[in-house]
């Protein structure tokens, strides 16, 4: 792997102090700063090919299609789809669940059906499936969680039935950083009968992933928690359940030919790519994609671990320091409380020390509940972080403790 | 600029051991305020007489240390007033703490509030230290339910 002085280099943001305390950038969960190559991609893109894609017939259209359905193929090839057509560029992780959850989710699930989600799901992958269940009188079951922070797999086993329509499971969870056993949960899920959406919005930065090794069904992500733009992401989704999934919307793009009498509806994947695309977007998306291959993720994955460990390590030798999430499988993510000084007042402390984390839900309000916390403070990693940033973490972490003493 | 005139003393004080700390009963009017965004919760009780007097004021819940001492020091500072007396210094107290860092804090009609006029170096923080008030507010207007985003 590059060294991290020349991964650093690549991250113009980072070079930066704030309140004369050089940036420590520890809220990666939230999202990642970006690479020059992601910038730059973007800034050609609008200095040199601005068009409209799909459409025209001149050089410059003709170079925005180009580069826009490069970015595509490249996604393909990140999550290893078999094919360009199965990758749906959307607005992010949340888009596509929902696209999922109203599309192939009204056309599949009916009264007395069962949707399971786990303990664990941020917000986007509970309220389309809590909406979908209202609407077609189906219920939605909950796979429980032990305390620290990993599915109970037996009580899974239980809870999948005939009935379960669809399972929906975070990939790795950004409140708690647990990595899921995803391919043992799709192989059970499909024994069952089930499908399968797999939320990858914090997995493909800090893994390895491939959709048909995993023979996920349906697979979601964001751009922005992966070194690229925000207002970005894609839904990848098995070839077959695409064709046969009614379009999300209706627009422009989505369609081959219009009359009022009916219309026809496009190939894959523009059937669910209604108007005009983020284009800019899906070139930055394509760009990070580029950046974390030239990275290797795997390389990613070995330093972000020693930097979990390390503050781990650091976590266990101060007896004022919890835990949120301490699963045997887990990455990238602390989630911590400090005795006597609530998350939010923590943040802004850290914040005045230059490092930056995140304080509050995590848009994971049912795990907060389980751990019967308001909120909990978060150090999450990238690649482009260090030790020192994170003993800067803990001499804050100090200097809060001693102010609430 | 130093977070010591954020957390000064009193205000950890007051966060660690908040005064007129409970429920309220009986009582005239009461309600909830919930800042969703960190997760702060707080419940008012008063106790408002014939005199449009605020004779007793407590709260409960839980927050950070911004919400629950600025709660505090309101309740201290809210007890005796009049209804008219309260909604002139809610208006004093919003204009404190989202006033230009600059502005000349008036020390002697805020007395102990002016202690959070800290807050407005922390633009993150101020619905912090309102989301009382504005629960004060909607328990007098019975609205029962408050909320800062
Ligand atoms: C696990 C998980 N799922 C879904 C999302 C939603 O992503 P987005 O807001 O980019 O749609 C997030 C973002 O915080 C996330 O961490």
């Amino acid at each position: 792997m590059k060294s991290i002085e020349d991964i650093r280099a690549d991250f113009p943001a980072l070079h930066q102090q704030v309140y004369g305390k050089p940036l420590a950038y520890l809220d990666n969960a939230a999202t990642t700063q970006k690479p020059q190559t992601v910038i730059d991609a973007i800034c050609h893109y609008y200095s040199h090919d601005n068009a409209n894609v799909h459409r025209g017939v001149h050089a410059l259209s003709e170079r925005a299609t180009a580069a826009y359905e490069g970015a595509r193929r490249k996604l393909a090839a990140l999550i290893h789809a078999a094919s360009a057509r199965e990758i749906v560029l959307v607005r992010g992780a949340t888009e596509g669940i929902n696209l999922v959850a109203q599309s192939w989710g009204h056309a599949n699930v009916g009264a007395g059906d069962e949707v399971l989600i786990s303990a664990m799901e941020h917000h986007s992958n509970i309220v389309p499936w809590q909406w979908l269940c209202e609407r077609t009188g189906a219920t939605l079951k909950v796979i429980p969680m032990n305390n620290r922070g990993e599915l109970q797999m037996d009580a899974f086993a239980e809870l999948l039935g005939e009935r379960t329509k669809l399972v929906g499971i975070v990939h790795q969870s950004n409140a708690l950083g647990t990595i899921n056993p995803v391919a043992e949960i799709i192989a059970q899920a499909h024994a069952a009968g089930a499908k399968v959406l797999l939320d990858g919005a914090q997995a493909l930065a800090h893994m390895p992933v491939d959709v048909q090794a995993l023979d996920a069904d349906f697979y979601v992500t964001s751009a922005h928690k992966m070194y690229g733009p925000t207002g970005i992401g894609l839904l990848y989704a098995k070839e077959a359940l695409l064709e046969a999934m009614p379009p999300y919307q209706g627009g422009g793009d989505m369609i081959r030919s219009v009359s009022f009498e009916r219309s026809e509806y496009n190939d894959l994947p523009y059937k669910f790519e209604a108007g005009t695309p983020n284009i800019a977007g899906a070139i930055g998306f394509g760009a990070a994609a580029d950046y974390l291959q030239s990275l290797d993720v795997r390389a990613i994955a070995a330093h972000e671990q020693a930097l979990l460990d390390y503050a781990t390590s650091q976590a266990a030798a101060h007896d004022y320091i919890r835990l949120i999430g301490t699963a045997a499988h887990k990455a990238s993510v602390l989630s911590f409380i400090v005795d006597g000084v609530h998350p939010h007042d923590l943040g802004t402390i850290l914040d005045r020390e230059g490092v930056a984390i995140r304080a509050g839900h995590h848009c994971a309000m049912p795990v907060m509940q389980f751990f019967q916390v308001p909120a909990t403070a978060r150090a999450s990693f990238a690649a482009y972080n260090t030790r020192e940033e994170i003993d800067a973490l803990f001499s804050a972490i100090a200097q809060a403790h001693q102010l609430f003493k | 600029m130093d977070l010591r005139s954020l957390y000064q003393q009193v205000i950890v004080n007051h966060s660690k051991s908040p005064r007129n700390f409970g429920t309220l009963e009986p009582c005239s009017h009461d309600a909830d305020g919930h800042n969703p965004l960190c997760g702060d919760r707080l419940h008012v009780y008063l106790q408002v007489n014939d005199d449009d007097r605020i004779e007793d004021v407590r709260f409960e819940g839980d927050g950070c240390a911004i919400s629950v001492a600025s709660a505090s020091i309101m309740t201290e500072t809210l007890k005796g007033k009049t209804l008219a007396e309260f909604r002139a210094l809610f208006d004093d107290f919003q204009h404190m703490v989202t006033s230009d860092v600059t502005a000349p804090v008036d020390e002697e009609s805020m007395g102990k509030l002016s202690v959070l006029a800290g807050v407005r170096e922390f633009p993150s923080r101020v619905k912090c230290a309102i989301l009382c008030w504005h629960t004060v507010k909607s328990a007098l207007e019975h609205e029962g339910v408050a909320r800062t985003e």
